[in-house]
Parts: structure tokens; sequence; C-alpha cells
């Protein structure tokens, strides 16, 4: 049979703020365990909660860059549960009113197509303290550090069908919450987790099949390989007449296998109700303005407005809109040579090629965009040819400085002195005589190849400054 | 609303409490009675109102996002039950 | 000394006919003369009471004192105090040293009050007898076989005794107003989000109210003053603005109008109560009151909206009780999911487990809607009377409990008939009102309290009505035969 797969994507976001959502507490990463947990964060009898503004400000940033509903007045509830690392016995989130409701935004696949990914809500909510496993003489050691981070989950509609949709989605929605500045998406410190819900259904079959779920999978690679090891083990289990049980899965990446997770099986009744400590937050259409005039071009409006103005094609700008100091660092490129597409060859071939070996983000490169743009402003104006402007570019690399410096300093100007060239040429004709030969007794057709070796020499001795297209129009002047 | 002693196990449960063997009848008889009066409220006629979680009808109040908080860890685990390295100890967690 | 009101006690401060040192020393003194008979404290800390006199003093002598300065206060024990144990009456906190300090504490603390110790109290405030807590029931001054009420009964019990001039409580259904009540002193519950509950273990936080308890009015706005204010840590706090709560006091009572509720004089009423409390109000028409009769008609929806509502809050509010971080944890736990019974099993009494079992049932899976969801819609419509009624009279009255103080037992095997004990006190916390109670005659040699219910952040206009009648009768200055003369 065919079958078709159903995604839903939970994505655990961690908003940039500088403290906790409901008390003062810092939130850095890689703190000495228990040092960044206030009497809020450990539950301390009589301890109460307060919001954060900024946690608030973020959530909305993001409904409205996916077009979203706003809630006008959300609510807090309590989840509870007992858990060691969850304090109060009850996680503060936002269960019948979110801050966030139906919204959807575009992702772009591999192919340069587009679909459109629904959006059910993004609720804010706290995280949890984490369980460390290693041996203390058989017991398991709390750190409180994270409880009380900031999240904003977001929970996207069944719209996804396959692994390179699901991770599509996610470097859709890194690339958006990245541009908005509410979280710095750090996949590796877990400031984007995801949660993956997915079942399988026969082909052109309405009602959805049995889900599993598939907690905190924390890389786009280990969500593509969860979902396909996900998707084999289900088709498995329907192929054989098997069915498939709703539970609760663990992506074991070591292992590179999905595993049932065995401590939250027992079905749980978090009942949910309004968290009485904390009041409906109400906001305006006065705040939810404020907050849209402060909107940056967002990713997908940047990835058409690049097409348009620049006539790129989808991928190219998909790759250049990909963060907001890619795009910036473009744009000062195209601006300061004037030609959009050599630009969008050389930031993504040269720029980002040196920056992924040397492992460094775009606002760390070593060549700024204007002295890229300077450099291709003397491929286009003929100083130098573009095999020499990947010298050039190598020397700005290692510091060297600007285009025109390492140029001159290397003496690498193009030769286009037509008497220089024409004694280089006689020199190239008169020394290679059997190849000469050659060339006069071929058709047109070989004729063609074989200048080349003529071009190559001249190049040679003019260690590959000669102008390329003098040397050719010289060349089929003398060879006749 | 009677409750049967093994919902009684359930909701013990939910709640973490352990109850002895020889007290569940008891327990049983006395959430039985108080579930028997707070039934009264099925009779209430409250067909579209609105419900009430906060006496005032407030709302929330933000909080300036700085850090405000210090480092107590040592005055915070003086009080607590197990510590080592900096961490609470519980059993063992499997996840 | 003992026998003064804290107005009269600060006055012989500032006259320095007395230290605070020695007023201190004389309440310190009458806690170990009297308290092995009533139980009203759990913990005394006589030389930090001393030291803080010591510090009173010197800030009386160079005249920045504050209305309370080196006036013994004694705390409920579910406030937290820095450095000193802080129990909720509970084997759960029994070895609980909180490592800071309730904001009602740090006011206290900046007035330069002195605090001589923590209250006994029913189990995370749980009860109305104060037979609940972990380290024995509280006797009633009056007659130690009755109890004092609860759970503000140790703050009761030991004003009454006159072991401490003035103390705090909290209220979630009456816990000030019906222990005021039995023990014969005047307590008051504020309006909530009046007085900040950070460090305020909570019972049921959307009820939880701290408020004063003290033989007069007077001095209940003494302490008000100190208590009340906005707490940009509490999300609950209020920032409405705080006035001076004596001020109005003496103000005249002509042309005030008072509901008298018919549903709170029907026939759950003791009759030597209901001619107390009839008495009252003839006074309080005697100063040029009008007495009005009104209705709260979904009156008989309290009770019920109540004990599900404060046990859904309650059974959540203590998951954090799980023996990991503080407080009381089993013995060699053999896994996580022992740690959490066993500790929760041991470390809590079975009031507070019988309501944590409610709660949790109201709130779980099919029985939200007809339990938690009902009764948040009746609580509206609770709420709706009294909003109804406070826009035709200006106060409401009546009694403050069915009956005087039952004897020590009566109802501890019985929870039904225990919370039938708060039928007129609970609407007012679901409401989120300010009620008081004030001392208004005996009942057969017990005292009687008058219930007096006022419009939110109306607490001025209460300890008026209060202070005018305390002027005209001397029912708040009656002292149990224990306490010595009046």
């Amino acid at each position: 049979m065919q079958w078709e797969t159903v995604i839903g994507l939970e994505v655990h976001l961690q908003l940039a703020t500088q403290s906790k959502i409901f008390s003062g507490s810092p939130i850095a990463f890689g703190a000495e365990p228990n040092t960044q947990a206030s009497a809020v964060d450990l539950a301390m009898p009589g301890m109460l909660p307060v919001l954060n503004a900024e946690a608030v400000r973020m959530a909305v940033m993001f409904g409205l860059g996916i077009d979203a509903e706003i809630g006008m007045r959300s609510v807090f509830d309590r989840k509870n549960y007992f858990y060691p690392d969850l304090p109060k016995g009850y996680q503060i989130s936002q269960f019948s009113d979110p801050i966030v409701g139906k919204g959807e935004f575009e992702i772009q696949l591999e192919d340069g197509s587009t679909r459109q990914i629904g959006i059910t809500r993004a609720h804010l909510e706290e995280d949890a303290g984490k369980s460390l496993h290693e041996d203390f003489h058989g017991m398991t050691g709390i750190d409180l550090n994270r409880a009380g981070t900031p999240l904003l989950e977001i929970v996207s509609e069944p719209d996804i069908r396959s692994a390179a949709e699901a991770v599509a989605y996610l470097k859709a929605l890194h690339s958006l919450v990245t541009y908005l500045g509410i979280s710095d998406g750090n996949m590796a410190e877990g400031s984007m987790r995801c949660d993956i819900n997915i079942s399988l259904r026969p082909q052109g079959q309405a009602e959805y099949g049995t889900r599993a779920e598939i907690k905190n999978v924390n890389s786009f690679r280990f969500v593509e390989r969860a979902i396909r090891h996900e998707v084999e083990r289900q088709s498995d289990i329907l192929e054989d007449g098997g069915k498939v049980v709703q539970e609760t899965r663990l992506y074991d990446a070591d292992r590179d296998e999905t595993r049932p997770m065995r401590s939250k099986e027992v079905a749980n009744d978090y009942r949910y109700f309004p968290e009485p400590d904390l009041l409906p937050i109400v906001i305006d259409e006065a705040y939810v303005a404020a907050i849209r005039d402060t909107l940056p071009e967002l990713p997908t409006a940047k990835r058409h407005r690049f097409m348009d103005q620049y006539g790129l094609s989808a991928y190219d700008a998909n790759v250049l809109a990909d963060s907001r100091e890619l795009a910036d660092y473009y744009e000062t490129v195209v601006s300061a040579c004037g030609d959009a597409k050599i630009a969008a060859n050389w930031v993504q071939v040269e720029l980002l090629g040196q920056l992924n070996k040397a492992e460094l983000a775009i606002n760390a490169s070593p060549v700024s965009a204007t002295d890229l743009g300077g450099l291709i402003v003397r491929i286009l104006d003929n100083s130098i040819s573009g095999k020499i402007a990947k010298q050039v570019f190598e020397a700005m690399w290692q510091g060297e400085g600007s285009a025109d410096e390492v140029i001159d300093a290397r003496g690498l100007k193009q030769v286009s002195d037509s008497g220089a060239l024409e004694a280089m040429v006689d020199d190239v004709i008169a020394n290679n005589s059997a190849q000469v030969e050659q060339y006069l007794a071929a058709d047109e057709g070989k004729r063609k190849k074989l200048v080349g070796f003529f071009v190559g020499q001249v190049m040679k001795v003019s260690k590959g400054q000669a102008n390329p297209q003098m040397v050719n129009q010289l060349l089929a002047k003398k060879l006749g | 609303m009677a409750i049967e002693q093994d919902e009684i196990g359930k909701i013990a449960e939910l709640a973490r409490i352990r109850i002895a063997e020889e007290q569940i009848g008891e327990v049983t008889q006395r959430i039985t009675e108080i579930l028997g009066m707070v039934d009264q409220l099925q009779a209430a006629d409250t067909a579209g109102v609105e419900p009430m979680a906060n006496p005032l009808d407030a709302t929330q109040r933000l909080r300036e996002d700085e850090v405000t908080e210090i480092n107590r860890r040592e005055a915070f685990q003086a009080i607590a039950p197990a510590v080592e390295n900096g961490l609470y100890l519980v059993p063992k967690v499997i996840e | 000394m003992h026998n003064q009101t804290v107005a009269q006690l600060a006055q012989g401060l500032r006259d320095k006919a007395f230290s605070s040192v020695e007023l201190t020393q004389a309440y310190l003194q009458r806690i170990s003369e009297h308290d092995a008979t009533f139980n009203a404290f759990i913990t005394v800390d006589e030389d930090s009471a001393l030291a803080t006199a010591r510090t009173a003093d010197l800030r009386l002598a160079s005249g920045d004192a504050d209305a309370l300065t080196g006036i013994p206060v004694a705390h409920k024990d579910i406030f937290c105090t820095e450095g000193l144990r802080t129990s909720c009456g509970s084997k759960m906190l029994d070895n609980f040293v909180p490592p800071y300090n309730a904001t009602v504490i740090k006011r206290f603390n900046e007035a330069g009050a002195v605090m001589l110790g923590k209250t006994n109290l029913d189990e995370f405030a749980m009860g109305s007898s104060n037979e609940n807590s972990y380290y024995g029931a509280v006797k009633n001054p009056w007659n130690p076989d009755l109890v004092p009420g609860g759970s503000s009964g140790g703050s009761a019990a030991a004003v009454a005794a006159r072991m401490a001039p003035a103390a705090t409580g909290t209220d979630t259904g009456g816990s000030i107003r019906q222990p005021a009540a039995f023990c014969g002193i005047t307590g008051l519950k504020p309006t909530y989000g009046r007085v900040s509950r950070l460090g305020m273990i909570a019972y049921a936080s959307s009820l939880d109210q701290g408020g004063p308890l003290a033989r007069t009015a007077e001095d209940c706005a003494l302490l008000l003053n100190v208590m009340a204010g906005h707490d940009p840590l509490d999300s609950t706090s209020s920032d409405t603005p705080v006035e001076d709560y004596t001020a109005a006091l003496g103000d005249r009572l002509e042309g005030l109008r008072i509901g008298l509720p018919r549903e709170y004089f029907g026939d759950g009423l003791d009759g030597a109560t209901g001619t107390c409390i009839q008495a009252a109000l003839k006074e309080l028409e005697a100063q040029g009151a009008e007495l009005v009769d009104i209705s709260l008609p979904s009156s008989s929806l309290t009770i019920p909206a109540y004990y599900i509502i404060a046990p859904a809050e309650a059974s959540t509010n203590l998951s954090r009780f799980d023996g990991v971080r503080y407080g009381h944890r089993c013995e060699d736990p053999a896994d996580l999911h022992d740690l959490y019974t066993r500790t929760r099993e041991e470390g809590f009494g079975d009031e507070v487990k019988r309501r944590i079992l409610v709660g949790t049932y109201a709130l779980s899976a099919g029985y939200y809607d007809a339990y938690y969801k009902k009764a948040q819609q009746a609580r509206r419509l609770i709420s709706n009377d009294f909003r109804l009624a406070l826009e035709q009279v200006d106060v409401i009255a009546g009694p403050t409990t069915p009956g005087p103080a039952f004897a020590l037992g009566a109802k501890s095997d019985d929870p039904v008939a225990m919370y039938l004990e708060d039928v007129y006190t609970l609407a007012v916390n679901l409401a989120g009102l300010p009620g008081m109670s004030v001392p208004a005659g005996l009942a057969d040699g017990k005292p009687v309290g008058l219930q007096l219910i006022g419009r939110h952040f109306a607490e001025a206009r209460l300890l008026n009505v209060a202070h005018r009648f305390q002027q005209a009768t001397d029912w708040h200055t009656l002292s149990p035969a224990t306490g010595g003369a009046a």
C-alpha cells in the first residue's frame, strides 16, 4: 500500500530575554548548576510568578510575523504533573486562551517550490529544569537553572508531509525568529527543540492514522533521521497488519532509533485550570500596532523582493535571505558593485564557502561587504579576471587589505596594453611552430579548440594577467 | 456523587499521596460526604455565566525584563534534603 | 501593660512610660506563663525579639519611630520569616527555615515592630477549629475546653490571652474573622490584593488574604497601615492607593446604610448569638445608621463553591511539597514514586490530604466542568449578589459564625459539619471583599462576633463602623478569666 506521512511539529522556542519569564533570574547558558535558580524558580513556599513584559512582546511579534490572530486577552493555566525537574508540580503554560492564534507561513523546499504551513497556535510557557543521569550513587541530579526560561511553543497544523518538509519548516521558522530577534535559535544549546507528531494513512484517506510523538529532537539532522525511522517503523507495523500505538517516543541519536519513553507512559491527566497567581494578559490595539511598527522585513517578503528586484532564482533568494545578517551583507555588496547576480554568486560561492570552512558567522567575516563589492567592481571594469579575483579574495580573507590594495601590492592588474600583449602573442606563435602548423591545417571546428592552447600559453607568460578577450582578438588576427 | 475506592486510588495517585490500605475505606467515606455536600451546586443554574477566576477581575501587570536575582545557591541548598555538586538528588529517574 | 491596646502601648513608648525591651519582656513573660495552657505559639524567639526591641528603643530615642516601632506582634506561622522556622502547622515544613521574608514580615520589620514568635494554625490554614495542627490543637483562652476557631487560632488566642497585643493572620474562608469571633477580639480580612501574598504560604491563591487581629478596630487600622500596599512581586496585589486607615475611624454613622442579608439570619443561626447580633445592630442604628433588609439569593451556593475552588487551588499549590528541595523527605525512598507518595503521606495531615484529594478530583478529566467550572460560575453569581447589594447599602452586617466556639473534638471527625461553620464567612473571600469581625457580646459566656462586610477597598469604612461601635460598647475590652481583669 502507498502510505502518506502526516506530520505536525511542536517547536519550543527559547525567547531571547535577559531574565526568566516569571522571575528576575538570569538565563545565561552553561552556568554552574542551580546558580541561576531563585526562590521563585525553586518553588519555595510563598513564592509567586510575575510576568516578563519582554516575553509578551516577543510572542506578539511572532504572531505578527506569521500574520496570526493575536490573543488580545490570553490566560495562563497550570499544567499539573509531578516530575523532579518541575519544582512547583505544575508548569505555567497557556491552554485555552493562547497569546497567538491561527496563522500560517511559507516554506521553501530544496527544489525551489513553496508551501504554506498552517500554525495552529503559539503560547507562552516556562521551561523545566534538567535531570542529569550521571551516576550519583544511583541517584539523579537536578539542575533548575533552566526552570522558568521563557518558551514560545509553536504548534503547526498537521500540514507537513515528509522529513524534507519538516526540515524546511524548521529552517524557515529558524530564519523567521532570528529575523525578529526573539530567539538566538541556537539548537545546540536547546533554544529550539522540537516534538514531532507523526502518523501514516493510506494515500487518499481523509482521516488521520494513530500518531506517535517523538519528544525533544534538537537538530535539523536529527529531525530528518527521527522522521525517516519513525515512518519506517510505522509502515512496517501497518504493512504487517498491525496497529500503531499512540505513545511518546524518544529519538536516540547515538543508536539512531526511536524508542518508547518509559516515564511518561501513564496517561497523564494534567488538570489544566487558570493559574490563580497570574491574571489575564490583556493587550490593546495600540500595543499591537506599536510592535507592528518595529517589525523588520521578514524572510518571505525579502525572498520575493530578491527575486523581483535582483532577478535571483528562488534557490539563490532563499539562501541569501536565510538570515538578516546575510541578506544585509548581500545587499551591501550589490550596492557597492551594482551587479546583483555576480554579487549573489560571489557571496554564495566564495564567501559562504570560506565562512563554512572556517566555521564563522557572517558577521564575523574577515572580508567586509563593501570590500567584496570593491573586488567585484574590479572584475566588472576588467582590471582583473575572475580567476585573479579569487586570488585577490584569498588575500583579502588573509587580511591583506582591500581589493585595490591587494591588486596594487601584488601587481595583479590585468594587462590590457595592446603593444605588450602583441609582443607576448608574437613570442608564443614563434615558439610553438608545430602547434601553429596544426592549427593552420585544421578545419574551423577544430581551430576553436586549438586556439585555447595559445591563450593558455599567453596567460602563462603573463602570469594570468593578460586580458583574455584582447588575447583572443590578437590571436585570431595573427593566426589568420 | 458516590466515589468508588478504586477511583480514590486513582486520584491519590494523581496527587502522589500514598494511602495505607486500612485507611482507604475511611478516606473514601469522608470524600464521598464532602462530594455529597458540594453536589448541591449541580442544581444551580449557571448557564451563560462567565467563570470567575479572580475576585477583582483584574488584569496582569508586566515586569521589566531585568535580572534582579543573584546566586543564592548556598542558602537555598542549606535547607535541601539531599544535594551533591550543587545538584538536588532524587532517586534514579528513568526516561 | 498587657491589657493595653496597641494604640495605648505606642503612646506609652513615646511617653517613655516603658521601653520596648520592657514591653517585649513582659509579653515574653506572659507567653512563658500561659502558653503551655493554650498552645498558641509554635515558635518563640526571645533573643531575636529582645534584639529587635533594643533597636526599636534606639529608634524611639532618636525620634525616628513609626507608629508600630517597638510594638510586639505575633505572626501566624504561615508568613515566611528569614532564619526562623516557618512550619505552616505541618510536619512537611517542621524543618523549614526560609532564606527569605514574606513581604508582610518585611513591612513589620521596616516599621520597627518586634516579632514575638510564630503562632499556631490549622495545617496549611485548612481548618475552622485549629485542631488540624501538627503542633497540637490551640485552646480557647475563654475556656480551654473550647476551640479558638481557625485557621488563625493561634494568633487569635495569643491576642485574647494577652500574650501579644496584636497578631497577623490569613483568611481564605474566614480564618481571621471566625477565630476573632470565637476569641472575643477584632479581626480584619482586607480586600483581596490589598496585602501582599508574597512569602505567605499559599492555601488557595485566589482567596487567601493576610490581615490583622487585635483587640480593637483602631489597632487593626494601625496594623493594616503597615501591612497594606502594592507589591510588584505579587501579580494579584492591587495598586489601588493605600489610605491612612486611622484617619476616618471617628466619622459619625448618621446616614450609613447597613444591609442585613435575610440569608444570614435564618434557621442555622444560634439563638443567643442572634440576640447579640440584633443588639449590636440596634446600637449602630442608635448611632444614626439605617438598617436595610437585603437578600443575597445565591448564598446557598457559597459552601459548595468554596469547597471546590479552595481545594482545587490547594491541590496544586501543595504539589511543590515533594521532598526534593526543602521540607520533609521520607527515609530511604525506593524510587522516585516512593519519594513522592511516602513523603506526602507522612508530611501531610488528614484534612490536608482530604482537600488535596477533593481538589484533584474536581480538576480531573471528566469532572472539571461539573465541579471546577461550575463553582467558578457560582462564584460570579455570589459576587454579583454582593455587588448589587453594595450598590444599595454601604456596609453589610450579620453574624460572623452560626454560633459561639464549640468544644474541642466536637466536630473534628466530621469534616462536613466543620465546613458548615464557615457558612457566613466564605462568600466574602469568593467575592474578594473586605470583612471584619467585631466583639458583640457573650452567648452563654462565650464571645460572639459581628461581621461587617464592605465594598472592595473600603477597609477604612469597616474600621470606622467597628470603631464607633467599640466607642459605645465594651465587649472588646472583656478579657477571658485567665487573661486578667478587663
